[in-house]
């Protein structure tokens, strides 16, 4: 019997307020089978067996896997492996298709925003939302205004952080719709864990991830400009040093494209190249994991070297598609989000399947005293920031701290957004003492090709390490899990109705049917043939001769 | 060079190649049982098995262990890894004054370090360090031995191992393209889905799959490319060129089946699959024995026989 559990429930830090909602266990007090929520229930008997050294051992076989295949990220100049929990999420089924619809619901509404505020802002005129907002977001580029791929889609690629609050109820935590990263780690997460700890695949039914290389594939086809047949699709990495460079060689390598750097393009004549041994090969998609600032210098920066001159003029033109769309920043504004579900009403006459975070606008006076007043039970976020630059926690934060955060608020009330602490749910995660609950969210990734929004089946987990910690990133000493889509039972519906569905779900890895052509026994060296006895018989004959 | 010194060469580079292509082949199938929610383990564990030519009990369930047993590491099963590593060495062996002192050391170590028992957690690991110990040898002999008739029956041996491990691969599929997505897993299992992505660009299609394992002639892998090579050794082997036709049975077959390969509309080889690995699978064997009799002749075994009256 195991050591996992022991001491599950025992937390130092207790905060005001509803405890977290844990994800493995109904009460964490009494962490055991008896409260394994059925979810988790086949891990749980799995982990149970056992011991800390065991489960430790294979974590850095993990580790030392992803040393060898270089699956790292920079932490102060030192390599180190991504670091993966051992113990995989678990969403069932039926609670994803929920997940599912309400991502696919956001990304629609989005796309419609986009093109709203980049073409006629009906959205303004008709008061839902006002011009200064978007005038005024930092990320809202003029310069986009009027340039859209040829399936009229901005978002080829998104992922929407969501979270899990005290109820165990999912939130959308904010929208990802420039270059959201992370999505390598998903696939070669579920690689490396079906290597090292294949038996906790045995008994459950995940659902496969390796198939969103394709998919973006397609979807960058489907934007490729009209009249192209066979479009050169590229993926643009701003090099080397880029602490997502291991994704981006991932994403061309599975997709079978270029991975270029900004020096290997040129603009010529409207239309965007790249430098080959056979002379100049037109580029039709690029896949940019570039900012938009650094694009093209001609247009933002004057000073980027990781862009191409002229890259904008030939979107523009209509002869190279910019997969995401340049200006989709704006839709990352923390406080344009806040608008969300009044833009999704507008957009699409529907009600949010999966609800914001409850937010403080502080351009409202009102609020923004209300906001003052409780800094320090709240959460104070940067509407413009990612990856949780400049995030402030009230109740962890000094008084000092406070007080300066106070000066900035009256300052530029348009740069914050307050919402209250959200209790991120747990889940059971190694660290030193053992398996202890640590804050998790979700990022699940879509992909738009325009006739369809392709959720795919899973998503990066972060986790954050250190206790109490809910500010979950990597760069911020942040762990991830696997992430899996189990259960059954809708699947074998679909499976009889729409057998070809389920093929295409199953796409990467599919078993090879059965055809009993004859069996050709393989052919063997006469002497090394299956039961010889030669060997015998030479041994035998040097017997003889010693007798 | 002596007969037997030839045939024990030719028959390292076949094990070493059965080894990797072994390991390649187990290494992707058993992980596809894994991550694979629909896939039947006894269907799938039965499938494998008689594709690398071993049979099982009808009525046995077949599991992943098994698999793990009967193909990797059971030195007395004759498709196992275990058995070709030891054959190889054997081979060495039996050759050791021609086969140098770097080969011989890494076929005689891979031999005594091949575990007898693979835990569950550990099997992607020793499927790699076999693929290596097999690139290693392979390289040992690639960049340090003379070009001589040693060197070609050892290629020989190698190619047209090859050809058969692709075709035994080939073999299994079904050609519909309802169930065209595990052309993935076949282009996975012998190393050709990278360089199948960057030639093709995009999602594996049975045809574009079928075609680039069967016909590229730039993929090292493909049925062709390795029926060429060995038609190419064979020549160097034995360079005189008749006036017309072939005189040499294996290279009259490699040369038969080459032409059916190339010439013959690649839709017509898709449509039936199945039969023209048959084929291939038939004449890498033909081949086989058709070298054996031109450049490995042995004595008869005498056997005593009982008087018949």
């Amino acid at each position: 019997m195991g050591d996992l559990f022991d001491g599950y429930g025992a937390t130092a830090i207790r905060r005001r307020g509803a405890p977290p909602w844990d994800e493995m266990f109904s009460d964490i007090a009494n962490a055991g089978e008896t409260n394994a929520r059925d979810a988790y229930r086949d891990i749980y008997t799995t982990l149970a067996r056992m011991t800390q050294a065991e489960l430790r051992g294979r974590t850095e076989a993990l580790a030392s896997s992803y040393l060898a295949q270089g699956v790292t990220f920079d932490f102060a100049g030192e390599e180190r492996p991504f670091p993966l929990d051992a113990v995989p999420r678990v969403i069932p089924q039926a609670e994803w298709a929920t997940v599912e619809a309400g991502v696919k619901q956001r990304v629609l509404a989005l796309e419609r925003f986009l093109a709203d505020v980049y073409g006629e802002q009906r959205a303004v005129k008709d008061g839902v939302i006002p011009a200064r907002l978007i005038s005024s977001s930092e990320h809202f580029h003029r310069e986009a205004a009027g340039i859209v791929s040829a399936n009229n889609v901005r978002i080829q690629v998104s992922g929407i952080d969501l979270i899990r609050d005290e109820v165990g109820a999912w939130r959308v935590l904010e929208d990802n719709v420039r270059v959201p990263s992370g999505v390598s780690y998903v696939i070669s997460n579920r690689r490396v864990m079906a290597q090292t700890l294949p038996e906790l695949f045995m008994s459950m039914r995940v659902r496969p991830v390796g198939d969103y290389p394709n998919r973006l594939l397609g979807a960058l086809r489907a934007a490729a400009p009209e009249g192209v047949e066979d479009p050169v699709v590229v993926v643009l990495t701003p090099g080397v040093y880029n602490s997502a460079y291991f994704e981006h060689t991932l994403l061309a390598r599975l997709m079978g494209v270029e991975l270029v750097e900004g020096r290997d393009l040129f603009c010529s004549g409207g239309r965007v190249w790249m430098r080959t041994t056979a002379g100049p090969t037109r580029v039709d998609v690029i896949y940019r994991r570039v900012d938009d600032e650094f694009l093209d210098p001609l247009q933002f920066r004057a000073d980027s070297m990781l862009g191409s001159p002229g890259l904008m003029l030939a979107a523009r033109l209509g002869n190279v598609t910019i997969a995401n769309a340049v200006g989709n920043g704006v839709a990352d504004d923390k406080l344009i989000y806040t608008y969300m579900p009044e833009l999704m009403r507008y957009y699409l006459g529907e009600e949010p399947i999966i609800p914001n975070v409850d937010t403080w606008r502080l351009e409202d006076p009102g609020s923004l005293e209300e906001v003052l007043d409780r800094l320090d039970e709240l959460v104070v976020k940067p509407v413009a920031g990612s990856g949780g630059k400049g995030l402030v926690v009230g109740p962890d934060a000094s008084k000092q701290e406070l007080d300066e955060l106070r000066v900035h608020l009256r300052a530029d009330p348009r740069g914050w957004i307050a919402q209250p602490v959200v209790q991120l749910s747990t889940i059971p995660t190694l660290v030193d003492d053992g398996l202890r609950p640590r804050h998790a969210d979700l990022r699940p990734f879509a992909v738009n090709d325009g006739t369809d929004v392709w959720v795919l089946p899973g998503g990066l987990t972060r986790v954050a390490l250190p206790e109490g910690q809910l500010v979950v990133n990597s760069s911020q000493g942040g762990g991830s899990k696997d992430t899996w889509v189990v259960g059954l039972d809708p699947l074998r519906t679909m499976e009889h109705d729409i057998g070809g569905l389920v093929a295409d779900q199953a796409a990467v890895t599919t078993s090879i049917p059965v055809i009993t052509a004859e069996s050709h026994l393989p052919d063997h060296h006469p002497a090394d043939a299956p039961r010889q006895d030669q060997q015998q018989q030479q041994q035998q004959q040097s017997g003889a001769r010693a007798c | 060079m002596l007969s037997r010194i030839a045939e024990s060469l030719f028959w390292i580079g076949r094990y070493i190649e059965r080894s990797d292509g072994t390991a390649r082949i187990l290494d992707v199938h058993l992980q596809l049982l894994l991550e694979d929610p629909w896939v039947e383990e006894n269907l799938a564990c039965r499938s494998l098995l008689s594709v690398m030519g071993t049979e099982v009990d009808e009525t046995a369930e077949v599991t992943r262990s098994d698999v793990l047993t009967i193909l990797a590491v059971d030195r007395n099963q004759p498709a196992s890894i275990a058995y070709s590593l030891n054959a190889a060495r054997e081979n060495a062996r039996r050759a050791r004054e021609v086969v140098n002192t770097e080969l011989w050391e890494v076929l005689n170590t891979t031999r005594a370090r091949m575990p007898r028992k693979v835990a569950s957690d550990k099997v992607h690991e020793f499927f790699t360090w076999v693929r290596e110990r097999a690139a290693l040898a392979v390289g040992i002999v690639e960049s340090a031995t003379n070009r001589d008739e040693a060197y070609r029956f050892f290629t020989l041996g190698r190619s047209i191992e090859r050809a058969d491990m692709t075709a035994r691969l080939l073999a299994t599929r079904s050609l519909t393209e309802a169930s065209g997505p595990s052309w993935t897993t076949i282009l996975r299992s012998v190393g050709a889905y990278e360089a199948y992505l960057r030639t093709y660009r995009g999602v594996p299609s049975a045809q574009k799959a079928a075609e680039f394992l069967l016909l590229d002639r730039l993929f090292p892998r493909s049925i062709l490319y390795s029926v060429t090579r060995a038609e190419q050794q064979l020549r160097e082997i034995e360079p005189r060129a008749d006036r017309f036709g072939v005189s040499d049975q294996a290279q009259r077959l490699l040369g038969q089946i080459r032409s059916e390969l190339e010439y013959r509309p690649v839709v017509d080889l898709i449509t039936d699959l199945p039969t023209h690995m048959d084929a291939v699978q038939k004449t890498t064997t033909a081949v086989s024995e058709a070298i054996r009799q031109r450049y490995f002749p042995t004595n008869d075994v005498a056997a005593w026989v009982g008087e018949n009256t």
